[in-house]
């Protein structure tokens, strides 16, 4: 039986390091509340864990010129209480904040929700929504991408041997933005998302809208940016043929699998109607701010 | 002293008092299955069947053994077997041909997660290292998991030593459908000439789980003399230890078993599962051994309830009258038999009084884990079938549901199909109750729809053993042979303060191990106030004559002329106010130095047990573009019979409704194609979360059971019997279309919704 060991570094150059030398068996450790699952399932037997919780980079939320960036080890109950982001990301902040319980909210990162690579990670559709983007240490140094290139298949990244995520950026964001995040559930917690919409818009004076992005979760290997989307919302108001539209299009960019948390059929139809319920979430916020 | 009246005053009985094991639960300190470790223990891990169905053609456990740590390593080989037991069938089958394969496979593995070896190893992570060393190779054999396919000609036959029992053309095959049982009475088609409407409809139940939050865990340890001592969470460590005595060939003295406190059971540890196995090993090793399931493996191996399918068919006349009745259930029992046919065929139509009536119910083998009891076993679904079926009948014919079943009310003096016969019940009141409620009558909003269903269940009695003890200061320890799972413990303490007259501060409830007491029988079957009850009640009565005589003794009078008051000895003539009254305390005090000490015990058989009737009013709301399914009011209206305890009384009617709901709209058992369990957690298995229930309403009817002291009726399971027929119901009414197949998930719901649209356009 191999042996598990447990180190916690200070710094980025030192967390690569120990990454790079520990090999495929070497694991990142955030919150640990889909590694330690995970582990217990006997699902993955990692040697190295690497804790990143000490490095302060991960740990801050910071407001830059022109974006916002979210450690990778801040927790749902962090993001939650941060008066600031949650006005100016309600969306992201929302989807977030609905990951797990009271008890997991303590520890799960946004990280580790994005690491995780789970097709039904909750932050990830509000996170491409908003045109986040992820910033990455790795042997090579630092490079960020956009979040939709992050996940490449269930539980799989496009991380290279000895990366980690440092953190998040999120865009400033100006007047007249709004966003929203929804999923569906068959309970009301504790679940995980048969379909998630991630709507983020802003709008011209006149109340059309200027810009828009949606993406789903849980109804392909990876979350989707809906490209339609933008091209049936900008320049028109939300009325019923616009919604129309845009159902269909959530509809039609589902490629989802039949399983244990819903059907294939049910799925594609409930993308649409999220996608027109967050869209109208996203409208009104952004016609108050 | 007499039995009950409704007009006493009782200081305690009734009231909300502190729940005694409160302190020890919310710091932490209750002991529960895994919480005990005993210096030297092993841990053991089960080596489980990854397929539904399959020979086992050979196990090589030398890998196995050779590693590092490993102490011992067992199979089937290890595990007593024994014979089929013959007729005639007791209505629980505890058949240990069936339990030994049950414990660990034999011939074949039965479902997946059926366990086929054990590990006992210095620490649970070589423990499970070793499973992995296990070699056990397979003949993957056809595999069946509806119980009507199953028993069909031609399919996968599970035991091949099983023929159907009661087949008059004594069968040459054997067949997964064990047998049937029916009750019948009247002229079926004479009752159905005098129906105006009659209705048919098909309904389907999946298998529910218990869903107890504390996995199953042991510890059991033995000695150089053969004795062994046994640590589970059970809800009966006297069965417990019956089973394990009878399994292992040992004598009953030889095995004592202590019960520790208990996270939930709902019939779910009935029966043994990892204690042989933990036995086994102590034995073969000579240290203690530690066995805890993870969640998985009670999902993949321990019971859950039937699943089932069931044909129905009900006539009944213009003025509501219900002419005639049928019904065939498939009840799955899971890999062995033993599903509650019998109880099914007793609940089906027992709250009504049907001229014309016949159910047939049949057991039958799957490729599924054996069912165990869960919380009024075979009653909710029979009534997810009939109550359907009454409410369709009620709604074609345009009467008020509770009207409907007010006009075909059984009452006192009325059978049910199994021959129970009704003494005093509250059906009418508890109908009546609903009907006057705030509830019956409140405004529904748009997507909204009420549900209504009625239960009905006839609790046990039984065997129960009870020894209580004055100590020298005035208090008094209750020790019963019943865990406490829903609140024993406060009604056993009411029950004895009551009698004595004495403070319940003073009386500490305790569950003692079999080596202490008298036979008693589970905590199931809403039995343990009842019949554990009842033997308390006796218990300290032989405390209060001992006391009494003792007063007698030291006043020089006739213990005749001594009665018992308020807690005190009191001499019953006038003229004789000279004499002080002696307090419990003050005899307690005296007794060491009069003659020994005071005691008081009772080891009874309770019969005379009361039927109960529980009704549910239940409120939807039904998102139309999704299917989501919001429970927005719920009221149970039950006939309890006396609530010694109001809160655990509304306790346990809130439970059971919460259980219903999920049964209901989400729980299910979801197999791939090879029949391999693909939701073993709470996280797919969805059994409904705190926010997922609006606050449910109690309404206590009393009218007691005149056969017990206090007057009480079971109460633990009806509440969950007409539940999810309740919520069915409402989403029924909220949609405008029937619906036949728990659960209503959102997909089936949904595409129901859609398929209504699509007749309407
Ligand atoms: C009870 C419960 C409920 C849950 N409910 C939800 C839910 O509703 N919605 C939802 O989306 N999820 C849910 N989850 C899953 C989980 O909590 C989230 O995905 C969480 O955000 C994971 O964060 P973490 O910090 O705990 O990750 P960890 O478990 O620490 O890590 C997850 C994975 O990502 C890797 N990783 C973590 N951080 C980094 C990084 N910075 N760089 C590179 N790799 C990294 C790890 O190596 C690991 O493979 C639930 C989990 C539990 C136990």
């Amino acid at each position: 039986m191999a042996e598990l060991k447990y180190e916690s570094p200070q710094t980025t150059e030192a967390a690569v390091a120990l990454l790079a030398a520990g090999g495929p068996t070497a694991r990142v450790f955030a919150g640990g509340t889909d590694l330690m699952v995970q582990m217990h399932e006997e699902m993955i037997e990692p040697t190295l864990l690497v804790d990143i919780k000490r490095i302060s980079e991960t740990r801050q939320i910071t407001f830059e010129d022109d974006y916002v960036r979210i450690g990778a080890a801040v927790t749902g109950a962090e993001l939650g209480e941060h008066a600031e982001l949650k006005a100016m990301w309600p969306g992201v902040v929302e989807a977030v904040e609905l990951i797990g319980s009271y008890q997991v909210q303590g520890r799960a990162t946004i990280g580790g929700n994005l690491c995780n690579a789970s097709p039904a990670a909750d932050s990830v559709p509000a996170l491409i929504a908003a045109a986040a983007r992820v910033v990455i240490a790795g042997p090579g140094g630092v490079r960020d991408i956009p979040v939709e290139d992050m996940p490449v298949g269930p539980g799989r990244t496009s991380l290279a041997a000895g990366e980690f995520v440092t953190s998040l950026l999120l865009p400033k964001r100006a007047e007249r933005a709004g966003d929203a995040y929804l999923r569906f559930i068959p309970r009301t917690e504790m679940d995980i998302a048969v379909v998630g919409v991630g709507v983020s818009v802003t709008l011209n004076p006149d109340g059309t809208c200027a810009t828009a992005r949606m993406a789903l979760g849980a109804v392909a290997p990876t979350a989707r940016l809906v490209k339609a989307a933008s091209d049936i919302l900008v320049g028109n108001k939300l009325d019923h043929a616009v919604l129309e539209a845009l159902a269909e299009a959530a509809s039609d960019a589902c490629s989802p699998i039949d399983d244990k948390r819903g059907t294939i059929v049910f799925r594609t139809k409930v993308a649409g109607v999220l996608a027109c319920r967050a869209a109208a979430i996203a409208w009104q916020r952004a016609e108050k701010n | 002293m007499s039995n009950d009246q409704s007009t006493t005053n009782y200081r305690w009985v009734g009231k909300r008092t502190p729940r005694p094991d409160g302190v020890d639960k919310v710091t932490g300190r209750a002991r529960y299955g895994d919480d005990m470790s005993v210096p030297g223990m092993l841990h053991c891990k089960i080596l489980r069947s990854p397929h539904a169905h399959a020979r086992i053609v050979s196990i090589d456990l030398s890998k196995a053994k050779a590693l590092k740590g490993v102490k011992a390593v067992l199979t089937c080989a290890e595990i007593p077997d024994h014979p089929l037991s013959e007729p005639p069938y007791a209505p629980i089958i505890n058949d240990m041909h069936d339990i030994s394969r049950n414990v660990m496979a034999r011939e074949k593995v039965l479902y997946d997660g059926h366990a086929v070896a054990a590990v006992a190893a210095t620490s649970e992570r070589i423990a499970r290292a070793a499973l992995k060393l296990i070699d056990v190779e397979y003949e993957v054999l056809p595999h069946v998991l509806d119980p009507l396919e199953a028993a069909q000609p031609g399919a996968p036959i599970l035991n091949e030593d099983q023929f159907t029992f009661g087949d008059e053309t004594e069968p040459k095959v054997p067949s997964n459908l064990f047998r049937s049982i029916t009750g019948k009475r009247g002229d079926l088609e004479a009752g159905f000439a005098e129906a105006d409407l009659i209705i048919e409809r098909e309904f389907i139940s999946e298998p529910v789980h218990q869903g107890y939050i504390e996995p199953l865990a042991c510890i059991a340890t033995t000695s150089e003399d053969g004795c062994v001592e046994l640590w589970t969470t059970t809800q009966g460590h006297f069965v417990i230890r019956a089973l394990c005595a009878k399994l292992l060939n040992m004598e009953l003295a030889k095995i004592r078993v202590t019960a520790s406190e208990i996270g939930g059971g709902f019939g779910g540890k009935n029966t043994i599962y990892g204690e042989p196995v933990a036995i086994r090993l102590s034995q073969m090793t000579g240290r203690p051994v530690r066995m805890v399931m993870t969640r998985t493996e009670v999902f993949r191996a321990s019971g859950p309830t039937v699943g089932s399918r069931s044909k129905i068919k009900m006539g009944a006349k213009k003025d509501g009258t219900i002419t005639a009745a049928e019904v065939d259930t498939w009840y799955q029992a899971g890999a062995f038999k033993g599903a509650p046919v019998g109880r099914a065929v007793e609940t089906y139509f027992s709250s009504y009084k049907i001229a014309n009536v016949r159910a047939t119910c049949y057991d039958v083998c799957v490729n599924r884990p054996k069912v165990a009891a869960y919380r009024a076993p075979g009653a909710p679904m029979a009534a997810f079938a009939a109550e359907g079926a009454i409410n369709e009948l009620a709604d074609r014919l345009g009467i008020d549901p509770i009207d409907f079943r007010l006009k075909n009310a059984v009452g006192e003096g009325d059978e049910s199909l199994m021959g129970s016969k009704y003494g005093q019940i509250g059906l009418v009141e508890v109908l009546e109750k609903v009907k006057s409620h705030p509830h019956y009558a409140a405004p529904l909003g748009p997507n909204q729809g009420r549900g209504f269903a009625l239960g009905y269940w006839m609790h046990g009695g039984g065997l129960s053993s009870v020894s209580a003890h004055l100590l020298d200061d005035g208090t008094v320890t209750v020790a019963t042979g019943n865990p406490d799972i829903g609140g024993s413990r406060s009604s056993m303490r009411v029950m004895a303060a009551e009698e004595l007259g004495i403070d319940i501060e003073l009386i500490k409830p305790i569950v003692a191990d079999t080596g202490s007491m008298g036979y008693s029988h589970l905590t199931a079957g809403s039995r343990t106030t009842f019949a554990t009850g009842w033997a308390v009640v006796n218990a300290v009565r032989e405390i209060i004559d001992k006391l009494r005589a003792l007063a007698a003794k030291k006043w020089g009078i006739s213990v005749d002329d001594v009665i018992w008051e308020s807690g005190q000895a009191v001499p019953k003539k006038a003229g004789q106010d000279r004499i002080k009254p002696l307090s419990l305390k003050e005899l307690a005090g005296m007794a060491t130095k009069m003659g020994g000490a005071i005691a008081g015990h009772s080891e009874i058989n309770a019969g005379g047990v009361g039927a109960a009737f529980s009704a549910q009013l239940v409120d939807v709301e039904v998102d139309p573009e999704t299917g989501f399914v919001t429970p927005t009011r719920y009221t149970v209206v039950q006939d309890v019979g006396r609530a010694i305890s109001p809160d655990y009384v509304e306790g346990q009617m809130q439970g059971g409704a919460v259980q219903g709901i999920g049964w209901a709209l989400n729980e299910a058992y979801i197999y791939d194609a090879e029949g391999r369990l693909q939701n073993t957690g709470f996280l797919d298995y969805r059994m409904p979360v705190a926010s997922d229930v609006p606050m449910i309403d109690t309404v206590l009817v009393e009218v007691p059971n005149p056969n017990h002291p206090y007057g009480v009726r079971g109460v633990g399971e009806p509440c969950l019997v007409p539940a999810p027929a309740a919520v069915a119901n409402a989403v029924e009414n909220a949609i405008g279309r029937t619906m036949s197949w728990l659960p209503l998930s959102p997909p089936k719901i949904l595409q129901a919704i859609e398929e209504l649209k699509l007749a309407a356009e």
